[in-house]
């Protein structure tokens, strides 16, 4: 059954996007992940504009978030004031992550720009976390001792320290809020809600405990991406709300699925599979970049040169 | 009125070769024509709804003549269908540093959305060149002036990329044979538009043409429309940004809070 998605203005598959939006939820109630770094490249391939694309997935992100950070909050695994401290580096991100995506697409390089970024960051983050879980597997069979992390890094010479509760740390608000601002211009011009940039650098740069870390991280991500949506669809009128209740529907089916799934898994063997799915799609869109395309022209309409 | 009837009957009576020139001569000259198009549209409006997938359109009508048809001259009808005009951006892609990167481009100033031109018969062989130009009949006809300053030396190709994409993506297309003309007087021409849809006026023009040269031309348009939730979606994302983006920010949150609950109450 096909369907018109007004802001679009593309014809797509229903089936074909609820069934995108259930894989996305699937591998997010698997690994804990929004979804938005799959999403993203997904709809561009299905044909939908690049910008209606990140402006969507942005909303997608808010809709999983919410179930996520309401599932932690039950829980008391979000660390408030790390999550507002995070967040104010977030809005001040995402802010000027619009700008960029804007001046980018005026130049005609935001195509690259967003490759460019989902070719370094997936990559990166997943060949770290491939090798790490290596490393934790390794360690388990041959029955050795974790090594306790150093808790005084460089973060504690900094001035503005904070003692946030949760997390049991003393440390200076200077280094979350970095990662806020990192997370909050990826998650502008990626359309993801980067997660999977903000748990490993809360894990190993601000070394929170794990128990906080999805919950505090859902918590940012549900701000920061809601106020990309907003900001998107003031600026740009690219948010497609239409293609965005399909996602989100086929998305909380799947994330039911995924969670169940997941549940019978060991946590090792789930990062490991993550990780080689993050590093498939780096893979996938690095190639892109190198492979001679199929026509050198592209057009885009309106705009100047 | 009725002394311009006679003149012009007179004309068709003693200069029955000078009709052709008159008539192809410019659009000025009201004079009418000796043959004349009757057409009708099978719809004059589009509504795209939820479920638009694409929409048929048959353009008809049948030729009119005062005189007796002239043997010589080879009859034929040319349909085109023309879409809202736009700008567009032509870029090309290049390789720097080992990767593909947009490097140049070429702004055309007002393109169709979508352009299709049905004929009786091979194009060059109905249609003048010049014709051809007055009227900007065929495909690479349809795109006009360039804007701002062009910073290449070429824009031959990028021309030709830009109609060959869109002929790729079916926004372009010339169907030659397309118009069925039946005993010289009655046409036909079936156009199927593409599910990707740009809203707005979609001009119909038929020409009439004696060996190449313009007999008559008629004009008329269909409108495109968003209809229902599509046209209130659209219309509110453009004229009330931030209301939509908190009512898409409040799908969101009642979507997710609503799975939460749902998951919770099934476990």
């Amino acid at each position: 059954m096909q369907i018109y998605l007004p802001i679009a203005e593309v014809s797509v598959n229903m089936f074909t996007l609820l069934g995108l939006g259930g894989i996305v939820g699937l591998l997010s109630g698997l690994f804990g992940v929004g979804g938005g770094f799959l999403i993203t490249p997904l709809l561009f391939f299905i044909g939908i504009p690049p910008a209606v694309a990140v402006a969507t997935g942005a909303n997608q992100v808010v809709a999983s978030s919410v179930s996520g950070v309401l599932a932690q909050l039950k829980r008391k695994a979000v660390d408030i004031p790390m999550g507002l401290v995070l967040l104010v580096g977030g809005l001040l991100g995402s802010a000027s992550g619009i700008y960029v995506f804007n001046l980018l697409t005026r130049l005609g390089q935001i195509d690259l720009a967003v490759q460019l970024c989902y070719v370094v960051f997936l990559g990166g983050i997943g060949v770290l976390m491939f090798l790490e879980s290596l490393r934790t597997m390794r360690r388990q069979r041959t029955g050795g001792v974790r090594k306790k992390r150093n808790p005084h890094s460089w973060a504690h010479k900094l001035p503005f320290k904070f003692k946030f509760r949760a997390s049991g740390l003393y440390i200076s608000v200077i280094p979350p809020l970095l990662v806020g601002v990192l997370v909050g211009v990826l998650a502008a011009i990626m359309g993801v809600g980067g997660g999977f940039i903000m748990v490993p650098a809360m894990i190993y740069l601000l070394h929170m405990p794990t128990k906080v870390v999805i919950g505090t991280s859902l918590f940012q991500i549900l701000f920061v991406s809601a106020f990309t949506t907003l900001m998107h669809a003031i600026t740009n009128q690219t948010v497609d709300v239409m293609l965005a209740l399909l996602l989100i529907a086929g998305g909380v089916v799947g994330a039911q699925i995924g969670s169940r799934m997941g549940a019978k898994l060991k946590a090792e063997q789930l990062r490991i599979l993550l990780a080689l799915l993050v590093i498939v799609v780096a893979l996938k869109l690095g190639a892109d970049l190198v492979i001679t395309p199929h026509d050198i022209y592209s057009i885009a309409s309106g705009g100047h040169a | 009125m009725i002394r311009a009837l006679i003149a012009l009957s007179a004309v068709l009576l003693t200069a029955m070769p000078l009709c052709a020139q008159v008539a192809a001569g410019t659009e000025t000259a009201p004079a009418k024509p000796p043959e004349q198009i009757v057409a009708g549209l099978s719809r004059d409006n589009i509504g795209i709804t939820t479920s638009f997938d694409g929409s048929q359109i048959l353009i008809y009508g049948a030729i009119k003549r005062q005189a007796p048809e002239p043997e010589d001259q080879k009859l034929a009808v040319i349909v085109t269908l023309e879409g809202p005009l736009g700008p567009v951006l032509i870029r090309r892609k290049s390789r720097e540093f080992g990767i593909w990167v947009n490097t140049a481009s070429v702004g055309v100033a007002s393109a169709p959305s979508y352009y299709a031109v049905a004929t009786s018969g091979p194009l060059d062989q109905i249609l003048d060149r010049r014709v051809d130009v007055q009227q900007r009949i065929s495909v690479p006809m349809a795109m006009r002036a360039f804007s701002g300053p062009l910073l290449v030396q070429n824009t031959q190709p990028f021309t030709q990329a830009m109609i060959r994409i869109r002929e790729r993506q079916g926004l372009y297309q010339l169907e030659t044979g397309g118009v069925r003309l039946v005993e010289n007087t009655l046409f036909r021409a079936d156009f199927s538009l593409p599910a990707n849809l740009t809203e707005g006026e979609y001009k119909t023009r038929i020409f009439l043409l004696r060996d190449g040269k313009l007999v008559d031309q008629y004009q008329s348009a269909i409108s495109v429309n968003k209809v229902g939730l599509e046209r209130w979606l659209y219309m509110l994302s453009h004229q009330h940004a931030a209301l939509y983006g908190l009512l898409s920010l409040a799908v969101a949150v009642i979507a997710g809070w609503a799975a939460a609950a749902i998951f919770r109450f099934i476990r």
